[in-house]
């Protein structure tokens, strides 16, 4: 049976959210060995200004390149959650900063909260690494690539000095993401 | 390097990728977004393998500047947007007068003038053609995957080689800046075509010399051969002249040299269109709309098919004519307020339906409006729009091609 994931996410110009689209896609397209295509939408400037990535995921060759009804999705930033949370399927999952969206409205879907960027500030002592976090916590609650996938494809987009960071930021996205639980 | 390793890249890299697979060796250009990559790759890979990249002043600049490369022997391209597209244009008319082979690379984005800049369109398909002033060859390739890109880049090149002409490969943003695996296939394993050059003594050369076909051998500047290479009707010589004789042969056969290879210009790609009733003619990223619209259609039991043009000037007429004898209806969707739907009720002279489904907002034509489109009679309903949503309002233009 073909199957069609699809995953957006959103946050605000300089979070790295098209890098994360485009890691999650590389890990399973070319170490998970799927067929994954990532898209993007974002505004003229270069900081700031809504962005979003999709990815989709499949076992076969994908037509239409951007989602039409979401699995899963993440959220960074409140105008993020607001703007694209009605595209998630029945059942779908939302992970958003819980301290930055605090406007949750409620729907068929489970949304899973998490102070990504205060962590990625605090503990990992990189604000950047907000996406690497997201995408650890994104690869647990979906379970869509392997850990070894979305690892290498980490690994290979980061700059040589950054490997360990990153490394960790990841880890601590798998250690969280493995103990959350819904919002009820 | 090029290695056979699949590799999850771009579509503007493979873009770049594709040309430098092609034997491009000249890269001049101005930076525009959606179209930069193209250009940022070149600059850094040019100069490491023999190579030239230059950016330019402008776009005008770009195109004169890749026109004068090629005549010195390179294989030379441009890359740009709506904008640099517009002001390239009568470098692209000289380039098509002179018959000097170069390849541009147009990134679509939404326009007129500078418009949105990361918005993805596909309302150049018009200007592609007919762009620049007078009858003229237009060779104009339109992928649809970032594969694709790969495979019609190194087309392009090897179709401006072998016609002496320009040739434009048309994507939109999607697809440039949309990322998918591509395996990059080991050189010599897809064909590359080189320009046929001169075999005579350079004292007896004439660049437009017609006499044994409609193609005549080029010369690079830098080899012995001297010649004289204009904007204005030439003789076989490529001095200007004033015989309407020469005019007029000279200005039919710069169009019929295009014209009359059509059948190995063109390529289609037909998806359920055997035994289709409803057929879809789609392009670039609409296609992918399209496709998905047809797989959903077959389930429910509707005969929808895709005809998918990669050559969509010359205009694919024998395949949309074939297509208009044989089902119902036609639907164009295009992200433009309907261009090639012209063309396609030109050919189907009212032999079938033609129904234009028109979106300009940035956003890609949904497979649902498709299915809509198709299944209901009557204009379908909009999607609901939030009154916070400005930039990313789902507006829907729609147009009934025959009721309009």
């Amino acid at each position: 049976m073909s199957y069609r994931y699809e995953l957006r996410f959103t946050g605000s110009g300089g979070q790295g959210i098209i890098t994360a689209g485009i890691i999650l896609a590389e890990a399973a397209s070319i170490y998970d060995g799927k067929k994954a295509v990532q898209s993007q939408a974002y505004g003229p400037e270069s900081r700031g200004g809504a962005s979003r990535a999709e990815v989709i995921i499949s076992d076969e060759d994908i037509d239409y390149p951007k989602a039409t009804s979401i699995d899963a999705m993440l959220a960074l930033t409140q105008e993020g959650y607001t703007k694209f949370h009605k595209d998630v399927k029945s059942g779908g999952i939302i992970l958003i900063d819980s301290d930055e969206v605090k406007d949750v409205p409620r729907g068929d879907f489970k949304v899973y909260a998490f102070p990504i960027i205060a962590t990625a500030a605090n503990v990992l002592g990189k604000v950047i690494t907000a996406n690497i976090i997201s995408l650890g916590l994104i690869t647990e609650l979906t379970k869509i690539v392997s850990h070894d996938a979305i690892e290498k494809a980490v690994l290979s987009r980061v700059p040589a000095a950054f490997l360990e960071l990153n490394k960790k930021a990841l880890h601590t996205g798998f250690e969280k993401g493995a103990t959350l639980a819904p919002l009820s | 390097m090029a290695t056979n390793k699949k590799r999850f890249m771009q579509g503007n890299e493979a873009c770049a990728e594709g040309a430098f697979y092609a034997g491009c060796t000249f890269f001049a250009g101005y930076p525009i977004t959606p179209s930069t990559e193209v250009m940022e790759i070149s600059s850094s890979r040019l100069p490491k393998t023999g190579g030239v990249f230059i950016q330019m002043e402008d776009e005008i600049a770009s195109i004169c500047a890749i026109t004068g490369a090629s005549l010195g022997g390179r294989k030379s391209m441009t890359a740009t947007s709506g904008p640099g597209f517009s002001l390239m244009q009568e470098g692209l008319g000289f380039a098509c007068m002179a018959e000097v082979p170069i390849v541009i690379i147009n990134v679509m984005r939404s326009g007129p003038s500078t418009g949105f800049p990361t918005g993805p369109s596909q309302s150049d398909v018009m200007q592609a053609k007919w762009g620049t002033h007078g009858d003229h060859p237009a060779i104009v390739l339109i992928p649809a995957s970032v594969e694709e890109i790969f495979y019609e880049t190194i087309r392009a090149f090897n179709l401006a080689e072998i016609y002496r002409t320009p040739v434009i490969v048309l994507y939109d943003e999607i697809i440039g800046h949309m990322r998918e695996a591509v395996t990059i296939p080991q050189p010599g394993e897809v064909e590359v075509v080189n320009r046929v050059k001169p075999t005579c003594a350079p004292s007896e050369y004439k660049p437009y010399d017609t006499t044994l076909g409609d193609i005549a051998p080029l010369a690079a500047y830098g080899e012995g051969y001297r010649f004289h290479v204009t904007g204005l009707y030439h003789g076989a010589d490529g001095f200007p002249t004033n015989n309407t004789k020469l005019i007029e042969e000279a200005g039919q056969r710069l169009v019929r040299k295009v014209e009359d290879n059509k059948e190995r210009i063109w390529k289609n790609e037909e998806y359920f269109l055997d035994d289709a009733e409803i057929g879809i003619f789609a392009y670039g990223v609409s296609a992918r709309s399209a496709k998905f619209a047809v797989r959903e259609l077959r389930k429910k039991g509707i005969k929808a098919g895709l005809l998918r043009p990669l050559t969509i000037w010359p205009f694919p007429d024998s395949a949309v004519d074939a297509l208009a004898e044989r089902v119902k209806t036609i639907i164009v969707p295009e992200m433009n307020l309907g261009q090639i739907v012209h063309e396609v009720e030109r050919v189907a002279r009212g032999r079938c339906e033609v129904k234009g489904i028109f979106r300009v907002d940035t956003e890609p034509i949904k497979p649902a409006q498709i299915i809509e489109k198709i299944l209901g009679n009557g204009p379908m309903p909009s999607a609901p729009v939030s009154p916070t949503d400005s930039n990313m309002s789902e507006m829907l233009i729609e147009r009934d091609m025959l009721d309009g």
